[in-house]
């Protein structure tokens, strides 16, 4: 069970009162109709499922109803930190190459446990 | 039942118990006695009882080894009735109550006589690891047959035939520090932490707090340790920042410090909670913690060693010897022989001796032991063996004598003559493996420890171990850990740490110990007496020797493939024997193995703690309607929506018989075909839209278009995933230039909500637009029939003119005197009015309804005659036309679909990729069984052809199936691949008995194709 | 105006009301433990309920013209007039919930609207589908321990603060106006549910339920 920081709410609150939705930073392309049908595809249907660091959509279903990001580790499980519609990650794949325990202490913001 | 029997083996003196006050008990039928302060374990001791059980494969006799959570025979059933039973408690963590009933789990007839003894004493030869997967998988389909006999000979325990009168609950808690355990590290901890203020839970799952303090040999402050323990517990227990849990078994952690903590409220005072006050208190009570930092302060293990006949009764750990003599005033035996790798185990023939019992040798399989307590039992005259161990238990019921004899570890034999010391009682320690099941159950691998021949939780963030947990043993230096665990743990959840003095301790001398784990015998171990490693699970040293021949490496594999560690026993006596004797197998060292991983529950929780109040008529929430009350009082049978109960239909009385679901349907139907009907369509999902970009919002989201929708309109429309796929439908409704209502289905309605606002948040923030639901808010009465238009006009201001107030437009007014938004929008392809009224007022005007409707036959109708008639009118119900795969026009419902929209609408790209293009998708036809009498099954394939060689080619199903009552045939919806073009075709059902119904492709419209009844 | 349809949905008071709890008294009571009850349940039925859209910034000096209080902008805070009639909470960073006496809903709203003009708002009027219930005693706080996943210490949960949270497999919005007294806010089709939850969970410690 996840504890999970709701960057709205600006707190920590139970896995219960979220949904997940999925991998983050998933722009629908702007002029759909220039898509050819495998780009289409790849934007419906075709996800990423690191080992490691990945960014995920979640929302506040149960409190805010606000849908936010989280970076976490897939691994550990851990989250990394927290961030708002519209904001980019500060830890990434790239910027974990140190070992992960660090770089979590390192960014307190949105986690406790 | 016989006479009660004496307490022969309790001492007169010491321990923590009652003596003033006496319990009585059964166990296997045969009356006991015991004392308050007992557990079941130290009552059956006292009483001399030494079977308890008989082992789950070889059914051997089976006897008391431990005093804590890691007894591995001592499982019982308990429970005086048949409500009151509760399988596979361990007796040395059940506490005695007046009363109690228990009796062994395995054992047919009974343990003493046990009939599948002589099965495992002859099959025991034959029965090696992988003895079921080897025998019993050959032919797979006799399996069910065998497993039948073999759970029976088995015998793990039974769950209670009838309802369990207790109550059960979850309580949510929140703290900064959690401590588990509380001995003397995990004491000092919370001490330590509640000092600075921290919210501290501690839990302990004995019956006292203490942990090993309460029966120690060692002062602190120059008292006895428990006097320190009951002065902390005093201190904590005057916080009001500290929650003191006793009886509380941590059993699993989880992600992020969640840790479920199981307490036991009542089970120490009765079978089932006892009534105070005419009130009958929670039994069983689930802790979900979310904890700042935890401290593991679950001590450790004392290892048993290995060696024959280990399994026979009258074989215990070192340590629980002491704890049942120290804190339970009980010697469980007469004459000791003690083995040991080291010196605390000493501390049970020093214990026996005072107990003023015989200690006939200590065998120390050191050459030269030297320490305090060594020095003290040379003192107190006990003769001990060095360079020895018991290499075999002699006895079958109980022990009778250990055989001794010079070992030599490096070489792994028997280097010298064995002699025979008769005894009834033989303890071993093989030292302590720390309680790391806890941390294990995080995912943090575990790390050997050569010092202390360990291995030491590995640590996620914001835990700490401290203590026995952490593999630190000499009782300064735990405490120590313990204080500097809790300091930690509250400066990381903001708390500064306070002075806490600790304690002096004597610094005691110990000698190092030496690695021993199996104990050679002089015959090799594949043709030796058994040695067993899980006593629980019955795996022998044999059993993992043979493992590794058969090319298991991993202890993984070898663990899976013995059994080793399984269930309810977890590992916690044998995992670290059975991978040291991998380890030997294969030449390898412990680490070089593995370990294994532990996983939650770490003793068994009952599922009455699991469950909680989530259980019988709070299973799941059950939404109601303003109007359930009267659907109740009107006979309604139910059905569930999501969680809604929506009545299904109103069997009426007919000269003193009920009416069956199928009369019940046709009369509601034929009421609104030909009079008026009303349904309770509260249910549906509405959401409330405002801003100015709520036009432009809803063009986004529906197939459909919006732009021309003036106010006092409805509109139907679809809504599709961005794949295309049909998701949802309902009527929206503009209020005013920038509001509109919009109606979603009943089981969409909360997802609907999340999807406009995922869109809104992430792709769209710079419209105006807002959503609020307002479902709750409206109650929704549906007038449906020729007659409706008459019954309303009876209690409403709304002008009602056909001309004034069109089909698929909305009018405010009253309605019985209630402010009501009227609408004009059919589901049944009758004239409709739905009147929306604010909740509170809905019984009201549903009544003043009927008050009205009797002279026109205003019948009520659930939602069985609500799908029969929409679907007569081909109307579909998304969910059960559509499950994700069907496209506007798979529906045929091209003219819901504004593909020359300006904004790329969600799902229209999708409808132009060429699979959605593709001229044979499965597309949505009607179905006219050429027999009228023939209901289709839903769900039904459908062939084209029913000649075919089976598999035949299937192409479609049936979506819906009902009997009209005003066509007098059955009839149905269907997807049929390339069914637009099919019209007047033919296709076969093959049904699971043989029989094949025909049937003739049609139009999805059933009765009044040119919808003029609605418009009327 | 904001180009927004109203709707009065309340009318003269000899019309009968329901509400949401009128099915669970008549069909599980309304128990009364007397004297030695640690916890009283109590519904405050038939109030004004409005959800209030929009940006903090829009709709702040509105509010406080029109209802005399300030619209917190900090997550999770409820303020109340000096009566405790009034009290609007902070759900989201774009969405209150205000609560008035019943009937002063609507003349609230038009009032809102009036002052607010053409700025980009909603005022969603949803008096009919909730219901408060307050608890009050002193085993409150360990009842909604057992049904609340959300964290109620009084350390954690201040007198002003209210949260939407899991209730058993439900939701609702729980608030705490007082030191004494605790209100869930419940939607009404839930609230059978939740009334049932309560009883069963408050039966060990003696149960008032005052209507």
């Amino acid at each position: 069970m996840f504890y999970i920081y709701c960057p709205y709410c600006g707190e920590h609150r139970e896995e219960e009162e979220f949904h997940p939705k999925g991998q983050a930073h998933i722009e629908r392309p702007k002029e759909p109709e220039a898509c050819s049908d495998e780009e289409w595809g790849n934007y419906l249907f075709f996800r990423n499922n690191p080992r490691g660091v990945h960014h995920e959509m979640w929302v506040h279903a149960v409190g805010c109803r606000k849908f936010f990001n989280v970076t976490r580790h897939t691994v550990s499980y851990e989250i990394l930190e927290t961030y708002k519609m519209g904001e980019q990650p500060t830890i990434t794949a790239d910027s974990q190459k140190q070992p992960r325990e660090a770089a979590a202490v390192s960014h307190q913001e949105g986690v406790r446990a | 039942m016989s006479q009660s029997k004496q307490q022969v083996f309790r001492l007169k003196t010491g321990g923590r118990i009652d003596r003033s006050r006496t319990l009585s008990f059964t166990f296997n039928g045969q009356r006991y006695q015991g004392h308050p302060g007992d557990t079941l374990a130290s009552a059956l001791l006292a009483n001399g009882v030494d079977i308890v059980n008989r082992s789950f494969k070889y059914s051997r006799p089976r006897g008391i080894v431990a005093a804590g959570a890691e007894e591995p025979n001592a499982i019982v059933q308990l429970g005086s009735t048949e409500a009151a039973q509760v399988p596979n408690v361990r007796a040395t963590q059940q506490a005695l109550f007046d009363g109690l009933a228990a009796c062994s789990t395995n054992g047919w007839p009974n343990v003493q006589r046990d009939l599948m003894g002589l099965i495992g004493k002859l099959g025991g030869q034959f029965m090696p690891p992988g003895f079921y997967y080897k025998t019993f998988m050959a032919p797979a389909s006799m399996w069910l047959t065998y497993e039948k006999y073999i759970r029976k000979a088995a015998g793990l325990g039974r769950s209670p035939m009838e309802a369990d009168p207790d109550s059960y609950d979850h309580l949510h808690q929140h703290c900064d520090v959690l401590v588990v355990g509380a001995g003397a590290a995990g004491l000092s901890a919370a001490l330590a932490a509640a000092r600075g203020g921290a919210r501290v839970i501690v839990a302990d799952e004995q019956e006292e707090m203490g942990g090993s303090l309460l029966g120690s040999r060692e002062t602190l402050d120059g008292k006895s340790a428990d006097q320190w323990v009951a002065r902390v517990l005093e201190e904590l227990a005057g916080c009001e920042n500290v929650t003191l849990l006793p009886r509380t078994t941590a059993n699993g952690y989880h992600d992020h410090n969640f840790v479920t903590l199981h307490e036991r409220r009542t089970e120490h005072l009765g079978e089932t909670a006892p009534v105070v006050n005419g009130r009958r208190p929670v039994r069983s009570r689930m802790h979900r913690v979310r904890a700042g930092q935890v401290i593991l302060a679950t001590g450790a293990h004392e290892r048993p060693l290995v060696y024959a006949g280990n399994d026979v009764p009258g074989n215990l750990l070192a340590s629980a010897v002491s704890t049942y003599i120290r804190r339970y005033g009980v010697v469980p035996g007469r004459q000791l022989v003690l083995s040991t790798s080291n010196d605390d185990g000493y501390r049970a023939a020093l214990d026996w001796k005072e107990a003023g019992c015989e200690v006939v040798a200590v065998v120390d399989a050191r050459e030269a032991p030297a320490g305090d307590w060594v020095d003290a039992a040379r003192a107190q005259g006990i003769k001990i063996i060095t360079g020895s161990a018991v290499i075999e238990a002699k006895g079958s019921n109980r022990v009778t004598a250990a055989r001794v004899a010079k070992i030599d570890i490096g070489a792994y034999r028997v280097s010298g003559p064995v002699q025979e010391l008769a005894c009834d009682t033989i303890a071993s320690s093989g030292g302590y493996s720390p309680v790391i099941h806890l941390a294990s159950h995080t995912g943090a691998r575990p790390t050997w420890r050569d010092d202390i021949l360990g291995f030491v939780p590995g640590l996620v963030k914001g835990v700490h171990a401290c203590g026995g947990a952490n593999g630190t043993y000499a009782l300064g230096d735990v405490l120590a850990e313990g204080v500097e665990a809790g300091v930690k743990a509250a400066a990381a959840t903001g708390h500064a740490a306070q002075p806490v003095n600790l304690p002096s301790v004597e610094r005691l001398q110990q000698g190092p110990a030496v690695a021993l784990f199996q104990i050679p015998h002089e015959k090799s171990t594949l043709r030796g007496p058994k040695q067993f490693v899980d006593l629980q699970n019955d795996v022998t040293a044999a059993g993992i020797e043979l493992a590794t021949r058969e090319g298991f490496e991993s202890i993984e594999h070898i663990k899976r493939y013995t059994a080793m560690g399984f269930g309810t026993d977890q590992g916690k006596l044998g995992n670290i024997n059975g991978m040291a004797i991998a380890a030997r197998c294969l030449n390898r060292s412990i680490p070089e193995v593995g370990t294994t991983v532990f996983r939650p529950n770490y003793t068994p929780v009952t599922f009455g703690a699991i469950v909680g109040r989530h259980c019988r008529d709070l299973f799941d929430p059950e939404r109601y309607t303003a109007l359930h009350q009267w659907h109740v009082e009107r006979g309604a049978e139910f059905e569930d929506v999501g969680q809604w109960k929506r009545p299904w239909y109103y069997p009426q009385k007919v000269n003193g018989k009920t009416e069956t679901m199928h009369e019940a349907v046709a009369r509601e139907c034929l009421a609104v075909r030909e009079k008026v009907g009303i349904l309770d369509a509260s249910t549906l999902g509405k959401i409330d839209i405002q801003g100015p970009d709520a036009r432009e919002f809803l063009a986004r989201v529906y197939t459909n278009k919006w732009e021309k929708l003036a106010v006092g309109k409805c509109r139907y429309g679809l809504m599709c995933k961005d794949d295309g796929m049909v998701t949802d439908d309902g009527v929206t409704s503009c209020l005013a230039e920038n509001h509109f209502l919009m109606t979603t289905t009943t089981g969409g309605a909360a997802a609907i909500l999340e999807w406009l606002e995922l869109w809104h948040q992430t792709e769209w923030p710079e419209l105006d637009v807002y959503f609020s639901s307002v479902t709750d808010h409206w109650a929704t009465m549906t007038i449906t029939g020729p007659e409706a238009r008459k019954l309303l006009a009876e209690m409403t201001d709304i002008d009602l003119d056909r001309d004034s107030f069109k089909f698929m437009e909305w009018r405010a007014g009253k309605v019985a005197g209630v402010p009501a938004r009227v609408y004009r929008i059919s589901f049944t392809g009758e004239l409709t009015f739905e009147i929306n009224v604010q909740a509170n007022y809905a019984m009201h005007v549903w009544q003043t309804l009927f008050k009205h409707g009797e002279k026109y036959g205003l019948t009520p109708y659930g939602t069985e005659t609500m799908h029969v008639l929409r679907a007569e009118k081909g109307f579909i119900i998304v969910g059960q036309e559509t499950d994700g795969s069907v496209t506007p026009e798979d529906l045929g419902m091209q003219w819901c679909v504004g593909y020359d929209k300006p904004f790329s609408w969600i799902g229209k790209r999708a409808l132009t990729r060429t699979d959605t293009k593709r001229e044979n998708r499965k597309q949505l036809v009607g179905l006219k069984p050429k027999d009228p009498t023939v209901v289709l099954e839903e769900g039904a394939q459908i062939v084209f052809d029913p000649k075919h060689a089976i598999p035949m080619p299937m192409v479609g199903h049936v979506t819906s199936s009902y009997y009209s009552p005003t066509l007098d045939s059955g009839f149905a919806l269907a997807v049929v691949k390339g069914g637009l073009k099919k019209m007047g075709e033919t296709v076969y059902l093959p049904m699971a008995d043989g029989q094949v119904h025909e049937a003739e492709i049609v139009s999805t419209v059933f009765y009044d194709p040119k919808g003029e009844r609605q418009n009327v | 105006m904001s180009n927004a349809a109203t709707f009065d949905t309340r009318t003269d008071t000899a019309i009968p009301v329901e509400s949401p709890l009128a099915f669970s008294y008549r069909h599980s009571g309304a128990p009364r433990a007397g004297s030695s009850s640690r916890v009283q349940l109590r519904e405050r039925a038939m109030l004004g309920h409005l959800i209030l859209r929009g940006g903090a910034i829009v709709l702040d000096e509105a509010v406080r013209d029109v209802l005399g209080i300030s619209l917190p902008g900090k997550p999770q805070a409820l303020v109340q007039d000096a009566s405790g009639e009034r009290s609007i909470q902070w759900l989201s960073p774009d969405e209150w919930l205000v609560i008035v006496p019943s009937g002063e809903e609507f003349p609230l709203e038009t009032q809102l609207r009036e002052r607010l003009g053409d700025s980009h708002y909603a005022i969603s009027d949803v008096s009919g589908g909730q219901t408060v219930l307050e608890i009050t005693g002193e085993a409150a706080r360990e009842l909604l321990m057992k049904a609340v996943i959300y964290d109620v210490h009084p350390r954690h949960f201040p007198v002003g603060k209210g949260v939407t949270t899991v209730f058993a497999k439900a939701t609702t919005i729980l608030r705490r106006p007082s030191e004494e007294r605790w209100e869930l806010v419940v939607r009404r089709s839930f609230a059978d549910y939740c009334y049932r939850w309560l009883l069963d969970a408050a039966a060990e410690y003696g149960v008032n339920v005052e209507q």
